[in-house]
């Protein structure tokens, strides 16, 4: 990318330099305690309420884990399909000529610009009771996947792609004249190459599909204990009064997103470090 | 420097003739959504009356629960619609609206509405009264208590026309036990549920006569049935202590009591409270007719109700969600 490539130059006065790299500091680390630390800082505030007992017991209601679980699980599983689905569409979009591909490119990001409410709304049209194929998986758990695989389309696709745009096609065509199988070039090459960026686009998805509401709230029903999920849970708290309460699951939520995320994040480091060597 | 003059003169007239054109000042209507286009008509008849001739209104709409928040976080407001009491005493208690706001002649409910069945066209499960709705295979729509504060009026219809029947406590909150077990999905909402009803799930769907009156003003195939025993649905609208300090604020809410207001609001398919609007609609009058208050049938109202069925943790509700779960 050239314009990344200027933007990365570096000026020659190492003091301007210093003191530029002091500002981009500053400015990062005021915008993230506006944009995103404050506003954690205050959800645990409101959390702490009736101490920790409160918390706790607030957090670990029975229908409340039920949630947490039905949450989590389908987010893993989303963000599973989005790793081998967003992958392959990458691939296609990168490697394959075909009429239309640049409609079907930006077909990708639509599921972003589409307020979440209409996809649920849609998507409940589609394949709910009375739709068009026969097909009636809402008010299900797999209805509920569904409008989160809807959602999360992009992260990975948009992830993989620019990383595979720049792979050199060298490597694979010297692996193929030396023998190896289409599988063992994509094995061996082109999955290592891809693996970070398959992994940022897999956590990007998770986290999103464990925050996910608009889409979620009208295809899944809301009946506890099989298809409501967290954020449904926490909203109902808020409608009923407890607010201690729909904080204490939300930062419970968000700690073991935090640790899935930095689980992620650790692995990739890990392999891009194994990689090299 | 003489120009400076002539545009700093006018400046002040322009000024001058935008206070003159707002003379009536602004207002702050903060509602809940259901009753939208019924406000709209009711503005602007008011505003070519006498009392409303140049008073502008800034109108918010959203879910009832979320409005009364958004006030008690500071929204500006001089007029709270609402769709039940419990959200106007949020306000009460955070001191924006006076404890004595339900003191006029309508005890501050401005219309009414009923708990309804709305079921397939021609009634094919023949649905008439609350024990068939847990009969056998009948599938029945209900938002989610806990996310939908409209959806309580429906719960507390089906304890409170069991007890009606001569049911004790106990059997009533069975009832609502079993009632729960044909509730399939409990949508967010009564909108979403009238949503998901006429996409074709469940056989019948409790909701307000409004609700099943704009159904049918929206050709949704249905039908409704009045049970004849259920819950008159109140709501009210309160003046704040801001809207209390502005005449057309005032005189806006005492118009929402005028026929012309009032038939606003029946066209919408609420009951008006003033006789002399009802003409030329049939509101059909369950003999069983009870409000949320009636102490006969140990409701109490919504303080009372409100803490012993839908207490987040340990209400009636929330025990017949973990039970329905096994």
């Amino acid at each position: 990318m050239p314009t990344s490539a200027a933007v990365l130059e570096r000026p020659p006065d190492a003091v301007l330099s210093r003191a530029g790299g002091a500002l981009a500091k500053g400015v990062a680390t005021g915008y993230l305690t506006i944009v995103v630390l404050l506003p954690l800082a205050a959800l645990v505030w409101s959390a702490r309420g009736g101490g920790l007992g409160s918390f706790w017991h607030q957090a670990t209601l029975p229908e409340s884990l039920a949630a947490l679980k039905l949450t989590l699980v389908l987010a893993a599983l989303c963000a599973l399909v989005n790793a081998v689905a967003g992958t392959a569409i990458a691939w296609v979009l990168v490697r394959d000529r075909f009429p239309g591909k640049g409609i079907v490119d930006a077909v990708i990001d639509l599921p972003f610009a589409l307020p979440t409410i209409v996809a649920g709304l849609t998507l409940l049209a589609l394949y709910g009771p009375g739709g068009p194929f026969g097909i009636d998986v809402a008010f299900t758990r797999l209805g509920v996947l569904f409008a989160l695989l809807f959602v999360t389309l992009p992260f990975v696709v948009r992830a993989v792609q620019p990383v595979l745009l720049e792979l050199d096609t060298e490597m694979e065509e010297a692996a193929a004249s030396l023998g190896a199988g289409a599988l063992g070039v994509f094995r061996r090459i082109v999955f290592p190459n891809l693996l970070p960026a398959i992994l940022s686009g897999v956590a990007l998805a998770f986290a999103r599909a464990v925050g996910e509401f608009g889409a979620v709230v009208l295809i899944s029903g809301n009946i506890p204990f099989r298809t409501e999920v967290s954020s449904v849970y926490i909203f109902g708290q808020l409608q009923s009064g407890n607010e201690q309460g729909a904080a204490a699951v939300s930062v419970l939520l968000l700690a073991i997103s935090l640790g899935v995320l930095l689980g992620i994040g650790a692995f990739r480091r890990w392999r891009t470090r194994h990689d090299s060597v | 420097m003489k120009l400076m003059w002539i545009s700093l003169v006018g400046v002040l007239l322009l000024a001058a003739s935008a206070t003159g054109a707002s003379k009536g000042g602004s207002v702050d209507l903060v509602a809940y959504s259901t009753p939208k286009d019924a406000y709209g008509k009711i503005i602007s008849a008011f505003q070519k009356t006498g009392a409303g001739n140049g008073t502008s209104f800034n109108q918010s709409y959203g879910a009832s629960g979320d409005q009364a928040r958004a006030v008690a976080a500071g929204q500006p407001a001089d007029l709270v619609a609402l769709s039940l009491d419990p959200d106007v005493d949020t306000l009460v208690r955070k001191g924006l609206v006076p404890k004595n706001w339900a003191a006029n002649s309508h005890r501050g409910i401005v219309s009414d509405s009923v708990v309804v069945f709305v079921v397939r066209d021609g009634n094919p499960k023949h649905i008439k009264g609350w024990g068939d709705l847990v009969k056998p295979g009948i599938q029945v729509i209900t938002p989610n208590p806990f996310t939908s504060g409209g959806a309580r009026w429906n719960v507390m219809a089906g304890y409170g026309a069991q007890r009606r029947a001569g049911k004790t406590d106990k059997q009533a909150v069975a009832y609502l036990y079993k009632l729960f077990k044909h509730v399939p999905v409990q949508p967010d909402s009564a909108r979403a549920a009238l949503q998901i009803f006429a996409q074709g799930k469940g056989d019948v769907l409790l909701t307000y006569e409004n609700e099943a009156i704009y159904a049918e003003q929206k050709g949704v195939h249905t039908e409704y049935k009045t049970p004849k025993a259920t819950l008159l649905i109140e709501t009210p609208v309160a003046l704040t202590k801001s809207g209390l300090k502005k005449p057309a604020a005032k005189a806006f809410y005492k118009y929402l009591w005028s026929t012309t207001a009032q038939k606003a609001f029946a066209a919408q398919g609420y009951r008006p409270v003033v006789k002399a609007a009802a003409k030329g609609r049939k509101f059909y009058a369950p003999p069983g007719l009870f409000t949320i208050s009636s102490t006969k049938l140990g409701l109490n109202g919504w303080a009372k109700v409100n803490q012993r069925f839908f207490h987040p943790q340990n209400g009636i509700m929330a025990k017949i969600e973990r039970s329905i779960a096994h």
